[in-house]
């Protein structure tokens, strides 16, 4: 399955988060790599939404929209840090 | 919903008066959500068209047939009818004239749409920023906004190339393969000019795109990428 990026999911992000989140740097728990949140890898067409690390594959994002809730675990995530 | 525009076959430009907006950056996209009788929900992403500086809110939407969004948009909206916006959407995709340039646009396919939002912006603003898009669609006629760009590339100011990668008019001047290294070579700036890339098109594109310039020696943290599956719908 091909993966989109993280500006396929700045919608969700902005309704669970309320800010633009695209420009954000996200720092991967595993190997610490840091990118754009615009640039992790997306993949939509599960039950969830979920965002890969590009360098290491590991799982950073994962948000589940069940009705008016949504769950969102960034346990992937060492750091989440605003735009500069 | 006030103007339908038909682009190509299967991709037309839809114009929207809005209710309300607080303006967008060109490369933005917003969220389209339709809700059926039932209550069901299907809610998908599109680049805006349209510079800041326009009036109405215009998205490009190609239709795909197992789409569950686009085939309703393409085929079944009406002036008229009314529809619900989410956004704008993105801060990552986005060119103003406060990053400077040069800038190297690359579009596959209606990865040309936020493009197009950039070069009326930059148009707009009367902006000097040197601006190279190159365009790859398989044919001419699969070629979105095709009128408006040999327009905008008559004027001077943007420099416009295409690659025809699977069917060539006769006595096509133009590039006829698919993007690579050595294409991009021959269309990109040089490195130590340091250009902005923005590469928006389906994944394999933007992935081949982003590879090819990294190997030519750009800069990673100057590139920006865009993708968009066959899942848009």
């Amino acid at each position: 399955m091909a993966a989109l990026d993280g500006n396929a999911i700045a919608g969700t992000l902005v309704a669970v988060f309320d800010t633009e989140l695209t420009n954000a740097i996200g720092a991967c728990a595993r190997c610490g790599r840091r990118s754009p949140v615009g640039e992790f890898a997306v993949y939509l067409r599960g039950p969830g939404t979920v965002a890969r690390c590009r360098h290491c594959a590991t799982v950073v994002m994962v948000i589940v929209e069940a009705g008016r809730v949504s769950c969102v675990d960034l346990q992937g995530l060492e750091a989440l840090e605003p735009a500069a | 919903m006030v103007e339908i525009v038909e682009e190509t076959a299967r991709t037309k430009s839809i114009a929207f008066e809005l209710e309300s907006w607080f303006g967008h950056r060109a490369g933005q996209h917003v969220d389209v959500r339709l809700t059926a009788e039932d209550g069901y929900q299907a809610q998908r992403s599109y680049s805006i068209a349209s510079a800041p500086e326009d009036d109405n809110l215009v998205l490009t939407v190609e239709r795909l047939d197992d789409g569950e969004v686009s085939p309703y948009l393409v085929d079944e909206l009406r002036p008229g009818d009314r529809l619900e916006l989410r956004g704008p959407i993105g801060g990552y995709f986005v060119w103003e004239a406060a990053l400077g340039g040069p800038v190297l646009l690359l579009a596959g396919g209606s990865g040309v749409v936020p493009f197009r939002s950039i070069l009326r912006h930059h148009q707009a603003i009367e902006s000097t920023v040197p601006l190279r898009l190159l365009y790859s669609a398989r044919s001419l006629e699969d070629v979105i906004y095709r009128q408006e760009l040999t327009g905008v590339a008559a004027k001077g100011a943007v420099d416009i190339r295409y690659t025809l990668t699977r069917e060539q008019p006769e006595g096509w001047q133009g590039y006829r393969r698919r993007i690579d290294e050595e294409l991009l070579g021959e269309v990109a700036w040089s490195r130590s000019e340091q250009p902005l890339v923005y590469a928006c098109g389906p994944t394999a594109f933007v992935e081949t795109a982003a590879r090819a310039l990294v190997a030519l020696g750009h800069e990673p943290g100057r590139i920006r990428l865009e993708r968009f599956g066959p899942t848009g719908g």
